[in-house]
């Protein structure tokens, strides 16, 4: 199942190696890593975002090994993708590789594009869609969001979001 | 019977708005002597043509006669304000968001001759908000701008006085009638930005220069008065980011429609430092998806939760409630 994990490291070298290691040795697979190391928590600790593939019965575990390694875990989403988002695109989506800016949400692991519906009104017309985008918390969605928006803004494409 | 207080006041900018001003006071003259104990007299006007005036109240066949063009006093503006003894002036001047004239040089000649100032101008507001509040503080003096964001509706007065003691957090709001009447027109009849932008300039609705609106920057404007007002900002227009509703398509409308959502041009400002003016995805069921012309704003406080205000946005009578009530307000005390 996907696993989101938030944990806090120490800001000493090798750190996210030791984290990531007995994932793997577990026989997960990793996902996404998001490593803020310029947003430290007030006790001086690096604050990682992890998102991987793991069977069920091994969490106790892995939680475990990390404890064991001197991480603190805080924060376990188990829970597949349970928010979502409408957005609607305009611009000349199709001919801007839209397998493209799906894929840039896809491979983030935390959130995929779960509906599209398109319409097109002429080859050099801008066309207009809606997403449906989910994603497994809220604050991985609004990222999904932001990567979107990111992209959009480098091919053009407008982004219009909910309130 | 209350204690009558006359109140000689000026109106600086004599268009739709000021003169909405006139007719609203000569109207209910007899009205706010009874119920507020408050004698308005009209003491002076200026506009571009010039100034007309009159120590003792102008009289509406005066008022007729400088509309047409004669009765001049042999005066600047400027003078007029400084010279001519008078408790209030009236700023309607039209906006101007590059340098805020001639609306500046009013507000700050009237307060530092010792006038209390309400205004409709967004320009001034929305360039050099703190030097003016800073200014009318020296010289103990009120500033007030209720009819620059959301024409009648009460905003900025509903926040300061009704939900004092609560912490906002966020205001929401389509602040711009004509972005509202084109997405609304958009939306129901399927049919082209251009097409319905040509309707909405044949019935009055929209500018034979509609940039200003449909740019998003008359929305800017108002949202920074927001922002400085009611979240201590110090901000002027250029720091907003802003996305116009040019590009919308009735097909996107009609794909939002479908996922249970209308676009309209929101602006948006919060305590975390947001300020942004975008097309957003409104719920179709949420109090902001109000249609045609109207403005709304939801405000989002600690204690009050959500606050709906939902009212004429434009039109010079609705301007000219916003600035009586603002008189009105500083005298009522």
């Amino acid at each position: 199942m996907k696993i989101a994990m938030d944990i806090e490291l120490k800001d000493i070298p090798g750190q996210l190696v030791r984290a990531l290691k007995p994932i793997s040795d577990l026989g997960g697979n990793i996902l996404s890593v998001l490593h803020q190391r310029d947003k430290k928590t007030p006790s001086g600790r690096v604050p990682v975002q992890l998102v991987f593939e793991l069977e069920e019965g091994r969490l106790d575990r892995l939680v475990e090994k990390l404890r064991g390694e001197g991480m603190q875990v805080v924060r376990i989403g188990k829970e597949r993708m349970k928010d979502s988002m409408v957005v609607i695109l305009i611009g000349h989506i199709v001919h801007s590789d839209l397998r493209d800016t799906i894929d840039r949400i896809d491979r983030t692991g935390f959130a995929e594009v779960v509906e599209l519906s398109m319409s097109m009104p002429g080859v050099d017309k801008k066309s207009s869609a809606s997403l449906v985008i989910s994603a497994i918390g809220k604050s991985e969605l609004k990222e999904a969001l932001g990567i979107l928006e990111d992209t959009a803004r480098e091919k053009g494409i407008m982004v219009i979001s909910p309130i | 019977m209350k204690r009558e207080r006359a109140v000689r006041l000026t109106i600086v900018g004599f268009g739709h708005v000021g003169g909405g001003v006139a007719e609203v006071i000569m109207r209910k003259h007899q009205e706010l002597k009874e119920i507020y104990g408050l004698d308005l007299r009209i003491v002076g006007i200026a506009d571009l043509k010039g100034v007309t005036i009159n120590e003792k109240g102008l009289s509406e066949p005066e008022i007729a006669k400088f509309r047409d063009g004669s009765v001049l006093a042999g005066m600047s503006t400027e003078d007029m304000i400084r010279e001519v003894e008078h408790e209030l002036m009236v700023e309607a001047t039209p906006t101007n968001v590059v340098d805020g004239e001639p609306g500046v040089t009013h507000i700050v000649t009237a307060l530092e001759s010792g006038r209390h100032v309400v205004t409709s101008n967004k320009g001034p507001l929305a360039l050099q908000y703190r030097r003016l509040t800073e200014l009318a503080e020296r010289h103990g003096r009120e500033l007030r701008f209720e009819a620059t964001v959301g024409g009648a509706m009460p905003l900025i007065s509903m926040i300061r006085n009704n939900l004092a003691g609560n912490r906002i957090i966020s205001i929401k709001g389509i602040l711009n009638g004509t972005c509202n009447y084109i997405l609304t027109r958009m939306g129901e009849e399927n049919l082209p930005y251009e097409h319905v932008l040509r309707e909405a300039q044949e019935i009055g609705i929209a500018e034979s220069d509609p940039t200003k609106d449909v740019e998003g920057i008359d929305t800017a404007v108002k949202l920074v008065i927001l922002a400085n007002a009611v979240f201590d900002m110090d901000v002027t227009y250029r720091d907003v980011k802003v996305r116009g509703i040019t590009e919308i398509t009735p097909d996107a409308l009609k794909l939002a429609h479908d996922a249970g959502y209308a676009i309209k041009l929101i602006g948006d400002v919060d305590d975390e430092g947001r300020l942004e003016v975008a097309p957003r995805l409104v719920p179709l069921g949420d109090p902001l998806n109000v249609n045609g012309t109207l403005n709304v704003a939801t405000i989002r406080t600690d204690l009050a939760g959500d606050i709906t205000v939902i009212g004429k946005g434009a039109g010079p009578i609705e301007a000219a409630s916003a600035i009586l009530s603002d008189i009105i307000g500083i005298y009522a005390r």
